[in-house]
């Protein structure tokens, strides 16, 4: 039962075929016999879970109030703060962080009835595209526990990848969403700029966070983004804009929708299999009727660029709350203020975060502003226009998702640049707060292939209405990682 | 040499909010220390802040009574440094892009009216408190405390011009500057509580030289008369250094009201690059223009409008025309007064003297008072009646306040004035045989005697004799 999807689950506890105790111990089984090889977790909350799935199974006897995620068990990235429950950032420097509220979308999956697992490994910060840069400890692909689950939500796509936990959140600044979905095999959407409230995210990048589903399949991504999206009047970034039935735009059809092939996103440093595996997507939707134009996004070449100036100088100043006075690792045995903040901040971060850290204090220094940052903010809006000019003809846009499959662990640990280039193709959608969605287009040499969709702001539903339709025509989604 | 001093100043007043400038916090001033707090407002990892909308009004509020521009669209910045009272390691604050620009202010000094220019008006959140142990700052404490209650807290920045030239031009400015925000409800400007802060930037330069000199900036001066005294002492360290042909150094110094003078600080604590960068969790303000214009009419008028036309309708004379519009209750009592009684000088003596005197040495508001436009109004037509003099007026208006009863049940209790002739004449007859040296002065030619004798006319009747009246019969009884 681990292994269906949260539609097929709902069906069985709405129709009382299962109970979510039923459901919730099974998962709890799961994570029994495959958590240490995959890791997927920082901390399990059974005790709790167990409690609400109890209270879910009460709501879906009484018949009233059921969501359509009442009693289903999901997994929350470690950078969503759980009132009470350890929330570390995959971080030294908060390994002993008891947040003192709940982020809105935690509260909103409580009040829905959802049974919270526990809190998934990360990369410290959300830094990182391999998981392999938590202070704890890495993350397995559940494909082959030998390479990385991708990253930074590598814990929540592994965790679904291996039936440990049915649904996952995660968060994406740069593509730490729908790279692991990619190299897990796993449904992954990042929405919309706005769409859904970071209140309660800890922030890496502020102007470019925002929480999405990891699912089993494009239905259940549209139910969890369902749950999840909305305005939220204690994030004043987040868009006052009614939520849609997603599940509606769940058509199998995909006629006269024109798509447009992302061709300097299929040249070099993207892995031949993948650019094969994706061109072959674009012709299977296309026999499926839809129009396919290649088109050209120039300023994607200062992508990445543009980024690692943007990102760690809003990182370095979200980052600076984390200095030992009011919570998380305070160094001991100083006596002045300076060498506590020095030794503090030290020993608490590892050295991706401190590298950023110095990256963003740098770009944001007197006589290096204008240079850097500001500069980088230009060329923003320069991707930002390409995509509208891009989407003006489009409806969608298509690309792989990462220019590789998984790679090994440790491979890339030493060379951050190389690993920076594993964003290569997700990075500009959260340079332009665009809405995109990977999901699995094949397979090289065993491991999962990502397809990546783009669409106009606030329209997931034409995403979800394509990538649907090539989900119902393809059988990649049915293949599993075999543990 | 001659030198002429240049001083620009920054207030920061704390906008009358209920609530913080980022969060649902209350702004209590003397509550238990960290009880005002919540996740956003201690920087807890997640929080985002949500600007205070009601702040943003007062902001708009207090630039259009300064004569600013509302800009289209300002933004709030982030402005690094770590320090334990700044919970998010940046104050949020606007940098680049204010919300109002371009203002002025006229202040009036010592009879000469002059316009001082108001560059800017931003808003911003203030940090938390800290207290030290073992020292008095954090520097050598054997420990440090912090209460982030009043972190959060929404303040007005108002940066002037350096238009001001003297010392007391800038006492002048800011106490004309916490009357007007007082006036119009957006501070209550109580420096002693810290709602209004001055900074102020000093510089001498020769006089006829058009570049300024080397500022410094002077901080720690916590009541109109310290700000006066501070710059005063400043102006005089300034000018002793350039005499001697030293070099200001550009820096911040602390004013001690104990020594009167400045000090400074290490430069090495102060070397700051705050990397402001826009504020990602806010969206710029940007006001339409019914929502302006909806503030500009809640202004009304003006205290300076006023002032004027207290005079010009009145009659007042400017002194208390300026006492009555810096305290707008007290104004309007004023004018709800003449409404019932028509003698505005009179109303406005009483204003503001006796029930000024009472309010400062009871530290009260005349809005906490029992007493009322037509309790004060029925009280002098009783003094015009001849019914109370001045002085047993005064007596009753005290009774008013301290027991909230009405005038004319106080009248009846205490007693009117007398002025029925046969009976001050039966008290004149024993002031008389009681008196037989000081009556044998003034008959002998003593004219100051008559003054002793009313006097014990007025105290044998208790104060309640018509002092002219008695005059008049005592004259006659001892010719
Ligand atoms: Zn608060």
């Amino acid at each position: 039962m681990i292994n269906k999807s949260a539609h097929e689950l709902h069906s069985l506890l709405s129709s009382k075929r299962v109970s979510s105790l039923e459901l919730t111990e099974a998962v709890f089984a799961r994570i029994d016999q495959v958590e240490d090889k995959v890791k997927a977790y920082i901390t399990l909350t059974k005790e709790e879970a167990l409690r609400q799935a109890r209270a879910a199974d009460a709501r879906l006897k009484a018949g009233n109030n059921i969501t359509p995620l009442t009693g289903l068990p999901v997994a929350v990235k470690d950078n969503m703060c759980t009132q009470g429950v350890l929330t570390t950032c995959g971080s030294k420097i908060l390994n002993n962080y008891l947040p003192p509220y709940d982020a809105t979308i935690v509260a909103g999956l409580k009040s829905a009835g959802a049974v919270i697992i526990g809190k998934a490994n990360m990369d410290e910060f959300a830094m990182g595209s391999s998981t392999e840069n938590s202070a704890l400890y890495p993350t397995r692909n559940p494909w082959d526990l030998t390479t990385v689950p991708g990253g930074s939500s590598g814990g929540s796509a592994a965790a679904v990848a291996a039936d440990e936990a049915v649904l996952a959140l995660g968060s994406d600044t740069g593509g730490s969403i729908r790279q692991p979905a990619a190299f897990c095999g796993v449904v992954g959407m990042k929405p919309t700029y706005g769409r859904v409230s970071r209140f309660g995210l800890v922030a890496f990048a502020s102007s470019l966070d925002q929480i999405g589903p990891l699912t089993k399949d494009v239905t259940d991504s549209a139910i969890l983004l369902g749950a999840i999206a909305g305005h939220d009047e204690k994030d004043a970034t987040s868009v006052d804009l009614p939520v849609p039935d997603y599940r509606k735009a769940l058509i199998d059809d995909v006629k006269k929708v024109k798509i447009g092939l992302i061709s300097n996103l299929l040249g070099d440093g993207i892995a031949p299999e993948v650019k094969l595996a994706v061109k072959a997507a674009a012709e299977a939707l296309a026999k499926l009727g839809a129009e396919i134009v290649e088109v050209e996004l120039p300023s994607f070449e200062y992508a990445v660029s543009t980024y690692y100036l943007l990102a760690p100088a809003e990182a370095s100043s979200n980052l600076a709350r984390f200095d030992g006075v009011k919570y998380g690792h305070r160094s001991g045995g100083t006596k002045d203020l300076l060498n506590m903040y020095y030794n503090t901040r030290r020993e608490g971060f590892g050295p991706e975060v401190k590298r950023r850290i110095m990256i963003g204090t740098y770009a944001l220094s007197a006589g290096y502003y204008d240079a850097y940052y500001l500069k980088a903010l230009k060329v923003r809006t320069l991707i930002k226009q390409d995509f509208e000019k891009a989407l003006g003809k489009c409806d969608v846009l298509i690309s792989p998702t990462a220019p590789t499959v998984a790679f090994k662990v440790g491979e890339k640990t030493a060379d951050p640049l190389a690993m920076y280039l594993s964003d290569i193709a997700t990075i500009p959608v959260n340079l332009a707060g665009l809405p995109a969605l990977s999901l699995p287009c094949g397979f090289s040499g065993g491991l999962p292939i990502g397809l990546q969709i783009i669409g106009r702001a606030f329209a997931e539903e034409t995403i979800l209405r394509v990538a649907f339709t090539y989900e119902q025509n393809t059988k990649w989604h049915t293949q599993k990682a075999k543990l | 040499m001659n030198y002429e001093t240049v001083i620009g100043l920054e207030i920061h007043a704390q906008a009358l909010t209920q609530s913080k400038m980022f969060c649902a916090c209350s702004i209590k001033f003397g509550s238990e220390p960290n009880s005002n707090i919540c996740p956003v407002c201690t920087g807890q990892p997640g929080s985002l802040p949500v600007a205070n909308k009601k702040a943003i009004e007062l902001g708009i509020k207090a630039a259009l009574a300064l004569n600013c521009k509302i800009e289209p669209s300002s933004i709030f910045a982030r402005k690094n440094y770590f320090y334990p009272d700044l919970p998010k390691g940046y104050q949020i604050s606007q940098y680049d892009k204010p919300l109002a620009t371009g203002g002025w202010v006229d202040i009036d000094v010592d009879g000469v009216t002059k316009r001082i220019g108001i560059t800017r008006l931003h808003l911003e959140e203030d940090a938390g408190k800290l207290v030290h142990v073992g020292a008095d700052r954090i520097m050598g404490a054997e420990e440090s405390l912090v209460d982030y209650n009043r972190g959060g807290t929404p303040l007005m920045e108002i940066v002037s011009e350096p238009d001001i030239r003297s010392a007391r031009e800038a006492a002048v400015y800011t106490e004309t500057l916490a009357n007007l925000l007082r006036y119009i409800e957006v501070c209550d400007a109580k420096m002693e509580e810290g709602s209004l802060r001055c900074d102020a930037n000093v510089s001498l330069r020769p006089v006829g030289q058009k570049e300024f000199g080397t500022k410094t900036e002077v901080k720690n001066m916590n009541s109109f008369k310290a700000i006066e005294k501070a710059l005063l002492s400043e102006e005089k360290r300034h000018e002793e250094v350039l005499e001697e042909g030293g070099k200001i150094t550009q820096e911040t110094r602390f004013y001690s009201e104990e020594t009167n003078t400045t000090s400074g600080m290490r430069s090495k604590e102060e070397a700051h690059d705050y990397r402001y960068f826009p504020e990602p969790d806010l969206p710029p303000i940007e006001p339409d223009d019914k929502w302006i214009e909806e503030i500009r009419q809640s202004l009304g008028e003006l205290p300076q409008k006023r002032r004027q036309r207290l005079i010009d309708q009145f009659g007042l004379n400017t002194e208390s025309a300026s006492i009555l519009v810096y305290d707008k209750p007290l104004a309007n009592f004023f004018e709800d007064t003449t409404k019932l009684y028509d003698k505005g000088a009179v109303v406005a003596n009483w204003l503001t003297g006796e029930v000024t005197a009472y309010l400062k040495e009871k530290k009260k508001t005349i809005e906490e008072l029992d007493l009322k436009p037509p309790q004060l109004a029925e009280l002098l037509k009783l003094i015009d009646e001849g019914t109370l003099s001045g002085k047993l007026a005064k007596g009753v208006l005290v009774k008013v306040i301290e027991t909230g009863k009405q005038v004319k049940d106080i009248v009846a209790e205490s007693g009117a004035q007398i002025s029925d002739q046969g009976e001050l004449n039966k008290i004149i007859a024993e002031v008389i045989a009681n008196n037989t040296k000081v009556v044998a002065d003034y008959k002998g030619g003593k004219e100051t005697a008559l003054t002793f004798l009313v006097g014990q006319v007025m105290k044998l009747s208790k104060g309640r004799a018509n002092p002219a009246l008695a005059n008049q019969l005592l004259k006659e009884a001892l010719t």
